[in-house]
This record gives C-alpha cells, structure tokens and sequence, in this order.
C-alpha cells in the first residue's frame, strides 16, 4: 500500500467474547484484546445470552482501553470503528454495535458494520499478504458451518451451509452425552488423540437436494443412539473412540464437500475458518487432503480463529477502502445473511 | 457544566443537552422503534440543532436502572463508548428518581411506577422537602421490583396525598382505581413518562448533593433483577 496506512478500532461482541483491536490495512493486528465469559457460561453448560449481555457491557470500555494502548494509540489516531453488527445474540450484538456509534460518533471517526463470518473468513488475511480472492473457505464454529466462495472482498456465494446443527453445536452436544463437558469441541480433540477413529462406523450425512448442504444431527443421534444401546447391553463405553470416530465422521463430510466445491470452481487456493478450524484434526485432515491436490491451504492462526476483533478490522477494512460507512442508526441483525449489506 | 443526559429504559427515548444552567433542548419519542435505531440519531439531530459542542461536555447522565434490560443496555452502552471517547465521567441516576425530578418540589409522595412484567412493576416512593431555596429529594421506599398490589398497599399505610407517573400507570389503571384509599393523581400527558431533562435535574442535584460521578469502565446499568438463568440456578442450587 501507498499514502497513509489505515488504521481500524474494531469491535467484536456477538457471543460470549468481549473483544477490541487495531488492525493496519487489513493485514497487520497492531493489537487483539479477546476477554473470554467461559468461565461463567460453563456453570450453565453453554451460552446465557442476558448473562453475556450484561458481562459485555460491563467489560466493553477495558477491553477497547486495553486495545488502544497496547497499540500505543489514542481514539483520536484510529481512521475508522469497526463493530459485528450480524449475525449472532441481539442483545450481546447490541452492546458492541451501541458502544461503537457512541464511540465514533463522540469521537468524530466513520463507523462500519461488519458481517461476524465475513470476520472469519477474513481472519485468513491476517499475516498473509499473499492471499486473495477468490477462494473457497470453509466456516466451522460453535454456531456455524458455511462452504462459501469468496469471489472478491466483501463479496460471497453461499455454497452449502448445515440445515440443523452447526459442526461446533455437534462437538458441544455429543461431548456432553459421554460426559466430557463444555465447550465440546477442544475436549473431543484431545480425547481423540487416544481413540480409534474407525471404531464405530457413524454416519456420513448427505442431504438430498444439494452436494454442499450439511446435516449434523443425524450423525448427533447416531451418537445417542450409539450410547444407549450400549448402555442397554451393558457394554462398557469407551470415550475415546466415541470421541475419535464421531470427529472423523464430521472432519470426511467437511472434506469431502469442499474438496467438491475446489474440483468444481477450479481454485488453487482454500481456507479454512471459524473457531472449530483450530481442532487439530481437522486441520491435519484439510493439510493432506490439499497437498494431494496441490492447493495451497490457508488457516488463521489459532488465537484469530476463536471469534475476536482483528478479524473483525481486517474484514472492516475492505469495506472502507471501497467507501462503505454506516449511520448512527445502525442495528445489531442477529440474522445477518453473508453477503448481505443493510 | 455542559451535560448530555439519556433515558432509553423504557419504551420512551429521550436525550437532552443542558448548557450553564440552560436545558438546551430536549429530544423525546415514544414509539415503538427501537432504541438501537433511533437514540444516537435523535442525539446527533438534537447536537446539531443546538449548535453543541460535544467536546464541551463536563459528563453524561443516563438513567442507570431499572427497566427493560436491553433498553438499558443500549443506552449504557452507547453513553460508555462516548464517555470513553470524550473522557469524561457518567453520572448514573436511577431511573425512578429522575422520572421522580418531573414533580420537583411537589409536597405529595411521589411514585413512579414502570410497567416490569411478571406481574411486577419497578418502583419507588420519594418525597421533596424545600428547604430555604433549595430543594432535597428524599427516598420514602427504596426501589424494588414488586407486585403494584404491594405498593398501593404501602402507600395506603402511609396515609398521605400521592402522584403516579411513568407507563405502569396506564397498565395498572384500574387497580389503583379499585384500592387506593388516599387521595392520588395521576401525572398529565407531558410527565407521564421518561425525560432526559429530568434525568439531567436529578443528575445536578447528585453532584450538589457529592454523589460522585462514575468513570465510563465502572459504570454498568442496576437491574434489580438478576438474569432468569441466574435465578433458577440459584433455586436449583439452594434445593439442593
């Protein structure tokens, strides 16, 4: 880049995380601030959205300080706020996307709303200069599962996306079911290192009208299903193979359908996205299956796969550079379709 | 002081300015819209008509509870993140009292009352007293979330002349009709519910009275209600 470097205050509080930073063209994290709720949403086994509301709003001016002073800044020094303004819980949106109008608009600086997984797939970005669009790019997480080709910035096609449970909602409930606890899908990772990954044989589920589209909670039932009969018969349950055999069954239909989406769209180029991208296994299986291919593969490191805000100002920045600001009257979508602009 | 002042708590949005003594102007819409939509807009408008200064500002004061928890929330949120980048303090009046301040310096007991589902409403029962040229509010029932049932039942033992305000009023009508004994009016169209320049009165009298302002980090909004997840835990865990 010439002139100037840009330089984006984002903003991320879809979720449970409370998370600021400072992003340089889109490319270069000056500073990523994510405070983590977990420890309170565990007690409830899973995400309480007024609890993470109100931890938000308690947490938001901290996070944000913190951001602009690890990157040696003051809000005067920022070109532009960025926020998740969709998809995710309205009311955890809502304390970002609110706090950032009042910010930029006491602060005098432009405000861009940012699409959350648009915030992941731009993730890959970070620290490589060499990517571009188009690509295909997998987006795996707690509550999401999109094959989506990436035709050029701030522009997508949704290819496939799950019609029951997204992947990570899958890891969450089934390492419930064989007691590993919450969050499911680090704890099946691990466990799945002593397991035998083709020790039962669990679905691999197609839907019926569409190559790309995904379906989780059969595969989920399986498990279930799996379980009780053998506590029926009385045979002695073994976790790991559970644990090891379930993620291969979601990891082969994950592979399966974007190597599909490459053989079809003819890139050289895949990426991987969302929180469950960091699960060791799942990326060892895109590393194997990309090589065979000879595609280069990218993934986000593994601290910009968790949802965060550099994401957040690497996606943000695209949208300024072509112009992109939003009012003051912005809202928080907690149904945001990617690709969608409101 | 140059003081911004906010109230989203309720169904109401309002924000006003106050110059040196002077209510600039004040902003205020009831309807249905959400406040996520309307409330910064309605500020920059009002800013901009009154040729204000944002820089100028001393602190801002915003209705801090209780209410509706997203309404709250997204007029904490909004008042943080301006505090923030100003660096200036928030003044946090509870919501009751500065619906209270619309009847500054009345001699009845003043309750409002906000409609607070679950059968309840969020109230308190406060009272002025002049003294000289001065005037002081006083807390005659701390806020609470309760039944209106309850309330009336309180303001029956204490005996004296009352003014309800705010949107419980129109929700619990006919019940204050049917069990009030002691002579009550009802607060007229133009202080029936949220003002931010009441809000503003109210955060006035705070810092005369040495309530010290927040910084923008330690402010959080007062529920009076913890989360529904929170209390059935707690039910669960004190069953147990």
């Amino acid at each position: 880049m010439s002139g100037k470097p840009i330089r984006i205050l984002a903003i991320e509080s879809s979720c449970d995380e409370t998370a600021a930073a400072v992003v340089e063209d889109g490319r270069k994290v000056i500073s990523n601030i994510i405070s983590s709720q977990i420890d309170i949403h565990t007690l409830y086994g899973g995400v309480v959205p007024e609890i993470a509301s109100r931890k938000h709003t308690e947490r938001i001016c901290q996070v944000v300080e913190e951001a602009l002073k690890a990157a040696d800044m003051t809000i005067a020094d920022v070109d532009a706020v960025a926020v998740t303004y969709g998809p995710g819980l309205v009311g955890a949106l809502l304390v970002g996307v609110s706090y950032a109008k009042g910010l930029a608009f006491a602060a005098q600086k432009p405000l861009i709303g940012v699409h959350h997984i648009e915030g992941h797939i731009s993730a890959n970005y970070i620290d490589h200069p060499e990517l571009e669009p188009p690509f295909p790019c997998l987006v795996v997480s707690g509550g999401h599962t999109h094959l989506v080709r990436v035709k050029d910035y701030g522009e997508y096609e949704v290819l496939g996306r799950t019609r029951d449970d997204a992947a990570g909602e899958a890891f969450d409930k089934v390492a419930r079911a064989i007691g590993l606890g919450y969050p499911g899908g680090p704890k099946i990772d691990a466990v799945s290192d002593e397991g035998n990954p083709e020790a039962i044989a669990f679905p691999r589920a197609k839907v019926a009208d569409s190559v790309y589209d995904f379906s989780f909670s059969g595969l989920k039932s399986a498990v279930l299903n799996y379980l009780n009969s053998c506590n029926m018969s009385g045979t002695e349950v073994n976790r790991a193979d559970v644990a090891a055999s379930f993620q291969k069954a979601v990891v082969d239909v994950l592979v399966e359908h974007a190597m599909t989406a490459l053989e079809e769209g003819g890139e050289k180029t895949f990426a991987l996205a969302g929180g469950v991208a960091s699960n060791r296994h799942l990326r060892k299986a895109f590393e194997e299956a990309c090589a065979k291919r000879g595609i280069a593969f990218y993934r986000p490191a593994p601290i910009f796969c968790t949802d965060n805000a550099a994401m957040i100002g690497a996606a943000a920045y695209y949208e300024y550079i072509k112009g992109v600001r939003h009012g003051l009257d912005l809202n928080a979508v907690p149904n945001l379709k990617l690709g969608e602009r409101i | 002081m140059n003081l911004i002042a906010l109230d989203s708590s309720g169904q109401t949005a309002t924000v006003a300015l106050v110059s040196d003594g002077v209510l600039l102007g004040e902003y205020t819409i009831n309807h249905k819209k959400t406040h996520s939509q309307t409330l910064m807009p309605m500020l920059q408008t009002l800013c901009d008509a009154a040729e204000y200064d944002l820089q100028t500002t001393d602190a801002i004061a915003v209705a801090a509870g209780p209410g509706s928890f997203t309404g709250l929330r997204i007029g904490a949120a909004a008042v943080k993140g301006m505090a923030q980048a100003l660096d200036k303090p928030v003044i946090a009046v509870p919501t009751l009292e500065g619906l209270a301040c619309q009847f500054y310096g009345t001699e009845q007991f003043i309750c409002p009352i906000m409609d607070a589902r679950r059968a309840q409403i969020y109230s308190g029962i406060y009272r002025f007293s002049q003294e000289g040229c001065g005037v002081r509010m006083h807390t005659v029932a701390e806020e609470a979330a309760l039944p209106m049932t309850e309330q009336i039942e309180r303001l029956n033992a204490l005996g004296e002349k009352v003014i309800f305000l705010g949107d419980g009023v129109e929700v619990h009508r006919q019940v204050i009709t049917e069990q009030m004994q002691v002579p009550y009016l009802l607060a007229p169209l133009h202080k029936r519910l949220q003002s931010a320049g009441s809000v503003a009165t109210r955060a006035i009298m705070m810092l005369e009275e040495g309530k010290a302002p927040v910084e923008a980090g330690a402010f959080a909004p007062e529920y009076l209600r913890p989360s529904q997840a929170e209390r059935e835990r707690a039910e669960k865990l004190g069953a147990e």
